[in-house]
């Protein structure tokens, strides 16, 4: 396989997997009412970058699966709500936040500089298709990681000091 | 009284017609107790409206060191001379019989009363000791719109700097945060640009979910009396609701709630298609227009029609009117602030007038509205949490400004991240780490969504509560300290309106009992706490509204909001001036952005913007690459579905909103008789078609239910878009048997019961207009549970 066709099936399994944590993110932290929401709405970027880099992939003879199907809200998400509701009122959860928030942050910048390889092969090879599709997507991935930087920012002072 | 002059009957009153470009013309209203006449009122007290954000001139009346009545002030530029229901009858919640006079203090669970000392004490105690254990960071404010500008400055330095919190903010956050967040984005400063005489001049009049007659009377008086004389402007509504505004429109979109992105970007493509840009405009005054234009390429009229639910060809006929329009008045509130994506939203009403190069002329005015009367100075005092003087926490230079004004260190001030909003305020109270909350002039209890998650925070035993009001709302149930304080015509200060008009509002009675001005507090407060500045001196050396006043004049020289120019002496002599007013500008300024953007350089702006999605906040050197001159930044946004949307289990959506009778929680309004009477009890609306569908009439006991609980009332079957269901806000519980809660096992009847807990990324402003519910019917109308009454009257409903 290409150099492009490798990198090109690591971002997609990379913006699969960003997606899947953005949203169990977004469960875990239901009682985040910003986390919660915002994660969910940038987790729809993801989706579509797997969907457009599948359907890209094809063109570079990659059979790419695209985004997972969403699992239904079943007893496992839940769960997982449940125990956030409950955890929701203790300090040290707020710890966990930062966390989840870095990890989604490096995810995010992994992906980034995976677009910015797949940027400089589409210019040395004057693939219009591939400039295109990293144009349009690369900007949401920058957007997702100021987002997790921001959050970061504004939750450090009060969770690492007063909790 | 006949209707055309009963205020409750016809809110607007009596028509005087006037053409463009002509004086609004003059029409005294009064009202006074019931045997009082005009000859024996002893003194004729200046002040202004205190129970909407317009800011109606008015005269108190006093009679025996009582007030008697109000009447409107005829010279004023906002009304010459009219007041509302809201300004007639407001006043007598002063004198209602269970003001608080004493403070108040928990003991063994009951709160009891107590002197001022023993309250005062008790606050800075606990203080003290949170700030030794645990750090700045575990005490938080929570303020209003309704205190006067002199207190919100003390409060916003004793915050800022004597606590070094970052937790400070109003319930402005709820009505007028979207508003500021807008202007922010878009003129790198907050500011309205507009002014209320543009509407003498406009020859079209937009109003995106701005249900104008019933939140601002005196303005909409003012648009009907255009409608009524000759050349009248042209109306464009978009509001689900058929309004008044609705009824008196050239054409009145009514989108599905949360769209309303969708429809502006739609609008936005019509125009550019259409060609009706004014290219000069943009080279010289903004930035972004590019990425707009191919933002909006594909948000035709008939793509926007499937997500908004309105024909496309309605959506074109908006564009056309907005399009030709020559003088262009767009106005904006909740409908647009307290929907899904809220600052996007209304940043494309700002980019409206930015590519039709409406903006500082005579009728070319924008007017991101506020809700309550003294948000403005919320805002620019930094009782929102933001620095004072519309200073940018990521400017070191502004950050120098404020240390030397208040003489202290940089790092004195808290400015490592952006304030935290009262959402955030709330949620680190749930969590545990802000151990005490001081809450002033505002009811949270009844106003936040998901009422009973409100109730469980603030009834925590580790949360040091303090409510400071003039009645034991439902909120100061709960409190552990409650601090009586005086209220409008018992205290003197300042207050500016949504169109930047500052009136005087001076002390005309004595305050009940040992009720005190909110200032006093305030400074017995820091008293207590004795804050210095790095020389040791009082942090904050004034003793009087008029020492604070000038306190802030100092702050505010040489920012958007400059008052330098104002004093008590000078509002004493005219009425309203609008600001900036300063040495050169003596009279005010009608209009900003007259000659170019004046404060969104990089090194003047108060924000350098934020993501339309997310919120992130944008780098002052990314701000500084994309906006070296200062121009108008033009910010395209995309359109997302909003987080809760209708479902089979619950197939309605839900918003919220006023009636023109109330103000926020009923705390002054349910106390004045006529109001009252006017709108005693809530009810759900839905339209005639989604009633019959249900099998609902009107007076049905219907239950409204989302996902976080329930509330009951009577419908009323109103021309409201199908699928859609209205509730007022106003109604909690104060006065029922139960104080402060829902009945054991029965819904209650407060709105926010239901309502989500979610926000705009960017202003934090709640969603108060994107929830799914569900109605169903608990009994009959004959049924006979209607204490009484058929339960078919319309009281409160002029839509």
């Amino acid at each position: 396989m290409s150099g492009i066709g490798i990198t090109l099936r690591t971002l997609h399994d990379g913006e699969r997997e960003l997606e899947q944590n953005l949203l169990a993110a977004a469960e875990r932290h239901r009682v985040e009412h910003e986390v919660h929401h915002v994660a969910t709405d940038v987790a729809r970027w993801s989706r579509e970058h797997a969907t457009r880099l599948a359907a890209l992939g094809r063109d570079h003879g990659l059979d790419l699966p695209g985004p997972r199907d969403h699992p239904s809200p079943g007893a496992f998400a839940a769960l997982r709500e449940k125990t956030s509701e409950v955890l929701g009122r203790r300090p040290e959860t707020g710890l966990l936040l930062l966390h989840d928030l870095r990890d989604l942050h490096l995810a995010a910048a992994r992906n980034s500089l995976h677009w910015e390889m797949l940027a400089q092969a589409a210019q040395a090879t004057r693939d219009r298709d591939l400039l295109d599709l990293v144009s349009s997507c690369h900007p949401q991935t920058l957007r997702q990681m100021r987002w997790t930087n921001t959050m970061i920012k504004v939750l450090s002072p009060q969770l690492l000091v007063s909790a | 009284m006949d209707s055309s002059t009963d205020p409750i009957a016809n809110p607007w009153g009596a028509r005087t017609p006037y053409a463009p470009g002509t004086p609004w013309p003059v029409r005294t209203d009064m009202h006074l107790a019931e045997g009082a006449r005009e000859e024996d009122v002893e003194r004729w007290v200046r002040s202004a409206s205190l129970l909407h954000s317009n800011g109606d001139a008015l005269d108190i009346a006093v009679r025996d060191g009582r007030i008697v009545g109000v009447r409107g002030r005829a010279v004023d530029r906002v009304n010459r001379g009219r007041l509302g229901p809201k300004d007639l009858f407001g006043w007598q919640a002063n004198h209602a019989p269970d003001r608080l006079t004493r403070p108040l203090v928990r003991q063994h669970g009951r709160l009891v009363e107590t002197d001022w000392d023993t309250a005062m004490d008790r606050i800075a105690s606990r203080t003290r000791t949170l700030l030794d254990e645990r750090g700045p960071g575990a005490v938080g404010f929570y303020t209003t719109g309704q205190l006067f500008l002199e207190e919100y400055y003390t409060l916003a330095v004793l915050a800022h700097v004597g606590i070094r919190t970052n937790h400070l903010d109003g319930n402005t956050r709820l009505c007028t945060a979207t508003a500021a967040e807008a202007l922010k984005e878009t003129f790198g400063s907050d500011g309205q640009p507009g002014s209320y005489e543009d509407i003498d001049h406009a020859d079209t009049i937009a109003l995106f979910g701005h249900n104008v007659a019933e939140t601002q009377t005196v303005l909409w008086m003012r648009i009907l009396d255009r409608l009524e004389g000759s050349d009248p402007p042209r109306l464009l509504c978009v509001d689900p609701r058929y309004t008044p505004v609705a009824r008196r429109a050239d054409v009145h979109l009514a989108p599905r709630p949360g769209t309303n992105v969708a429809l502006l970007n739609a609008l936005l493509h019509e125009i550019i298609r259409t060609g009706r840009i004014d290219r000069a405009f943009l080279d010289a005054h903004t930035v972004g227009f590019d990425e707009l234009a191919s933002r909006v390429e594909r948000c035709t009229s008939k793509w926007a029609a499937g997500i908004c639910d309105v024909p496309a060809a309605q959506i074109e006929q908006a564009a056309e009117l907005l399009g030709g329009a020559r003088r262009l008045l767009s106005t904006v509130l909740q409908g647009v602030y307290q929907s899904h994506q809220a600052s996007a939203a209304a940043v494309q009403v700002n980019n409206l007038h930015l590519v039709r190069g409406m903006l500082g002329r005579p009728g070319c005015g924008l007017l991101q509205m506020n809700g309550q009367p003294t948000a403005e100075n919320t805002r620019e005092c930094g009782a929102n949490g933001d620095l004072p003087g519309f200073r940018n926490w990521q400017n070191d230079q502004h950050v120098a400004e404020l240390a030397e004004i208040w003489n202290v260190e940089p790092d004195a001030i808290p400015h490592y991240g952006p304030p935290t909003h009262a959402m955030q305020i709330f949620r680190y109270a749930e969590q545990g780490s802000l151990g005490m909350l001081w809450i002033t002039g505002t009811n949270p209890a009844v106003s936040l969504p998901e009422l009973a998650r409100i109730r469980s925070i603030l009834a925590q035993e580790r949360l040091f509560v303090v409510v400071q009001d003039l009645f034991l709302t439902e909120t100061a149930q709960l409190a552990d300290v409650v601090l009586p304080a005086a209220t409008w015509g018992e205290k003197t200060g300042t207050f500016t309106n949504t169109d930047r008009t500052v009136h005087l509002s001076e002390k005309a009675v004595e305050p009940p009992g040992e009720a005190r001005a909110d200032l006093d507090i305030f400074l017995d407060f820091a008293a207590r706490m004795d804050f210095r500045d790095k020389d040791g001196g009082p942090l904050i050396g004034w003793r009087d509204p008029q020492g604070a006043f000038a306190a802030w004049q100092r702050c505010s020289a040489g920012r958007p909001c400059d008052y330098t120019g104002l004093s008590y002496d000078k509002l004493r002599q005219g009425s309203g001036i609008q600001w900036p007013c300063t040495e050169d500008v003596p009279d005010g300024t009608a209009r900003l952005y007259t000659d170019g953007i004046t404060y969104a350089h990089p090194d003047a702006c108060e924000s350098y913007g934020k993501d339309m999605v997310t919120g992130a906040t944008v780098t002052p050197v990314e701000y500084r690459s994309l906006n070296p001159d200062g121009k108008a930044v033009i910010k395209a946004a995309e359109y997302l579905p909003p987080h809760e949307d209708a479902s089979r289990e619950y197939p309605l959506q839900l918003i919220t909103g006023r009636t023109v009778y109330h103000f926020h929680t009923r705390t002054k309004t349910g106390r004045a008789p006529e109001l009252n009477a006017a709108a005693p009890d809530v009810w759900a609306e839905i339209s005639p078609a989604e009633a019959a569908a249900q099998g609902l009439s009107d007076g049905d006991l219907v239950q409204v239910t989302t996902p976080r609980g329930a509330l009951r009332a009577r419908l009323r079957t109103t021309a409201i878009r199908d699928g859609v269901v209205f509730v007022p806000f106003h109604y909690g519980y104060w006065d029922t048997p139960e104080g402060h809660r829902p009945p054991d096992g029965t819904p209650g009847r407060a709105a926010n019961e239901t309502t989500i807990t979610d926000w705009d990324p960017l202003s934090k402003q709640p969603l108060f207009k994107t929830a799914a519910a569900r109605m169903t019917l608990v009994a009959r109308r004959d049924a006979g549970q209607g204490g009484g009454a058929d339960g078919t009257d319309t009281a409160g409903s002029t839509a």
